[in-house]
C-alpha cells in the first residue's frame, strides 16, 4: 500500500529492530548445538531469499538452485585447499564471483524459456555441475567431497582465528554473529531491490510479460539480471555454509537439494518478502528433528507442506 | 513527412488475409479512426505496427525510420504505445504501481535497483496526476484486478498514455463498457490526447463515437483499406455504409432509436 507521501517506515523498522535484537540474543539463551542449528537456518534463509527473487517476484520457478549454492560452497573449498587462503572474506568474495559467472552463463540459457521449460532447463544445468563434481574426483574428491577445516578459517581479515583449546565453541559463537551480520545485509539489500523501480518491473513481468514489454521493459534481459542476483545470493549462502559444515559434497549440487530450497520458500510463502526467511529457518529445524525422530522423515516433511 | 507510414504491409494467417497490402500514412497530430466489420484486420494492423506480430512483407516507417524489424521495446522507446482490446494490465499490482511503472520505464529508471520506488517524488507526483486525469484517484491503492470493467479499460489506456508516446493506438477503448459510461470514457481519452498533441489511432465500432472525435476515418475490409476520408466524406460514402451497416441511403448512419 502506497501512502500519498510515501509509506511510513516506522513500524517496519521497529519490527526489524526487534527481530535483529532477538536473533542477537539467542546464543546467550540457548546451547551451542542450537546456536549452530540457527546458523544453518540463517544461511538457508539467504539462499531462499535469493531464490524467491525469481519465484515470488519474477514468476520463474528454478529447480536448479543447488547449482549456485554448490558453486559458492565448492569455490570456498577450492580456495582454502588449493590457494591456501584462509581469510573468510576472500573466500566469500571468490565464492560469490564464481557464482556470478556460473549464474550469468546458466541464466542466459534458461531465461530464453519460461514456465516448466525454464524449470527443467535450470534443473538440467544444475545436474551438469553435479556430475562434474561427482566424476572429476581427483579435483573435487568425488563423493568424499572436500574438507573445509574450520580451525584454519580466519574471520575479519585475520582478526579472529580458531586454533587451540575451545576453538570449536569460539568458532560457533563468532561465526553466528558473522553470518547474522551478512544475513542482515542480505535482507536489506534484497528489500531495496524488490522495492526499487527494477523490482517493480520484475513484478510486472511476473504479472503480464506481454504488457511489460509494451510499457518498454526489456523482459528477457531483466529476467536474466534477476537470475544472476538470485544466483549470487544463493552462492553467498553456499559460501557461508561450507566452513560451518566442514565439508562440501556433491549432495549440495544434486537436485533434491534444489527441491529443499523450493520447499523452504513455499513453506514460508513465496508471496511475501519474509516468507522464505521464516520458511528456511523453520525447514531447517523440521528436517533436523524429522530426520532424528523418524526414518520416514521425507513423508513427515511432505505432510507438513500439505497441512500447511 | 508523415509520422507513420506503412508500405505494402502484409500479414496472412494461412489463407486469411489479415493485413493485405496496406499502404497508409498517419500525419502528426491526427486523430484517426479505424473502422470495419469484425475480421477486417484492424487489430492485426495495430499488432503488426506495435510489434506483436511480424509482417510477412512490407515496411513500417516511423518518423522516417524503418522499424519493420524493431523489437516491441524498441518501438516503445521510439514513441509508439498501445492499449488492448481485452484489458491487459498488471492485475496483481495497484493502479498506482501500474501507471508508475510506465513512467519509470519512460524515464529510463526501471534498471535502477538501488533506489526505492516509493521515494521518487517526481514519479509519484506524475503518477497521481495521470490517475486523476483518468478519474482513477479513488482506486489508486487497490489492486488492478478489483477495478470495475470500465476502470480497467481506462487503466489500460492510462498505461499507454503515461509513456507519453508520439503515436498512441487504442484498440476498442470502450468495448465491454456500458453505453452510459462510453461517452465519458471517450471524452476523457479525447481531451487528454488532444491536450498533449498525441497522434492517436483508434479502433472503434460505435459510429457515433467515430464521427464525433475523428479527423480522418479509415475503413478496412478483408485486410485492405477500402476507403478513407473525413467524417463527412465517410458518412456520405454509400459503399462504406453497405459494408458497415448492410444498408445505404442518406440517413444510414443516423440512429433510429
Amino acid at each position: 500500500m502506497q501512502a500519498r507521501t510515501g509509506p511510513s517506515h516506522a513500524p517496519l523498522l521497529v519490527a526489524a529492530a526487534i527481530a535483529v535484537t532477538v536473533l542477537a540474543l539467542i546464543p546467550s539463551l540457548v546451547d551451542l548445538y542450537q546456536t549452530e542449528l540457527l546458523i544453518y537456518g540463517l544461511t538457508f534463509a539467504i539462499a531462499a531469499l535469493g531464490f524467491n527473487l525469481l519465484l515470488g517476484y519474477t514468476g520463474l520457478l528454478s529447480f536448479g538452485h543447488s547449482a549456485y549454492f554448490g558453486t559458492g560452497a565448492y569455490t570456498v573449498a577450492f580456495i582454502m585447499r588449493d590457494l591456501s587462503i584462509h581469510s573468510m572474506e576472500l573466500c566469500i568474495l571468490g565464492g560469490v564471483l564464481a557464482t556470478l559467472a556460473i549464474s550469468a552463463l546458466f541464466g542466459y540459457v534458461c531465461v530464453r524459456h519460461t514456465r516448466i521449460f525454464f524449470s527443467i532447463l535450470a534443473l538440467a544445468l544444475s545436474q551438469v555441475l553435479w556430475s562434474l563434481a561427482f566424476k572429476f574426483f581427483w579435483v573435487t574428491g568425488g563423493t568424499d567431497g572436500i574438507r573445509v577445516p574450520r580451525n584454519q578459517i580466519t574471520l575479519l581479515a585475520g582478526l579472529l582465528d580458531f586454533t587451540g583449546s575451545g576453538s570449536y565453541q569460539r568458532f560457533v559463537y563468532a561465526y553466528y554473529y558473522y553470518v547474522l551480520v551478512l544475513f542482515v545485509i542480505a535482507v536489506v539489500v534484497m528489500w531495496v531491490i524488490v522495492h526499487s523501480p527494477f523490482g517493480k518491473a520484475l513484478q510486472a513481468i511476473r504479472d503480464n510479460e506481454t504488457r511489460a514489454s509494451f510499457v518498454g521493459v526489456p523482459v528477457r534481459r531483466y529476467r536474466w539480471i534477476a537470475f544472476v542476483i538470485s544466483g549470487c545470493f544463493t552462492g553467498l549462502a553456499g559460501a557461508l555454509w561450507a566452513p560451518l559444515n566442514g565439508l562440501t559434497t556433491p549432495d549440495i549440487l544434486y537436485w533434491p537439494f534444489s527441491g529443499e530450497i523450493v520447499f523452504m520458500t513455499v513453506l514460508g510463502g513465496f508471496r511475501t518478502f519474509t516468507g522464505p526467511i521464516v520458511g528456511a529457518i523453520a525447514f531447517n529445524y523440521l528436517k533436523v528433528y524429522a530426520v532424528a525422530g523418524s526414518p520416514y522423515w521425507q513423508l513427515v516433511l511432505g505432510g507438513v507442506l500439505i497441512v500447511w | 513527412m508523415p509520422l507513420l507510414q506503412t508500405i505494402e504491409l502484409k500479414r496472412y494467417f494461412g489463407e486469411t488475409r489479415a493485413v493485405d497490402n496496406v499502404s497508409l500514412s498517419i500525419e502528426e497530430g491526427e486523430f484517426v479512426s479505424l473502422v470495419g466489420p469484425n475480421g477486417a484486420g484492424k487489430t492485426s494492423f495495430i499488432n503488426v505496427i506495435s510489434g506483436l506480430l511480424r509482417p510477412e512483407s512490407g515496411k513500417i516507417l516511423f518518423a522516417g525510420e524503418d522499424i519493420t524489424e524493431a523489437s516491441v521495446t524498441e518501438r516503445v522507446r521510439a514513441g509508439i504505445a498501445r492499449s488492448f482490446q481485452l484489458v491487459n494490465v498488471f492485475d496483481d499490482l495497484s493502479a498506482f504501481d501500474n501507471v508508475a511503472l510506465a513512467i519509470f520505464s519512460r524515464e529510463g529508471k526501471t534498471a535502477h535497483l538501488g533506489s526505492l520506488a516509493h521515494l521518487d517524488h517526481k514519479v509519484i507526483g506524475e503518477t497521481d496526476a495521470v490517475l486523476a486525469q483518468f478519474g482513477l484517484t479513488a482506486k489508486r491503492d487497490g489492486s488492478a484486478r478489483d477495478l470495475a470493467q470500465g476502470e480497467r479499460k481506462l487503466l489500460d489506456v492510462a498505461l499507454a498514455y503515461a509513456l507519453k508516446p508520439k503515436l498512441l493506438f487504442l484498440d476498442e477503448p470502450t468495448s465491454g463498457v456500458s453505453t452510459r459510461d462510453k461517452g465519458q470514457i471517450m471524452d476523457t481519452i479525447a481531451s487528454v490526447v488532444r491536450r498533449e498533441g498525441i497522434t492517436a489511432v483508434i479502433v472503434e465500432h460505435d459510429m457515433d463515437v467515430v464521427f464525433k472525435y475523428s479527423d480522418r476515418i479509415v475503413v478496412m475490409a478483408q485486410g485492405a483499406v477500402l476507403a478513407q476520408g473525413t467524417p463527412e466524406e465517410i458518412r456520405n460514402n454509400e459503399q462504406v455504409a453497405m459494408i458497415l451497416l448492410g444498408t445505404s441511403g442518406p440517413d444510414a448512419f443516423t440512429r433510429k432509436d
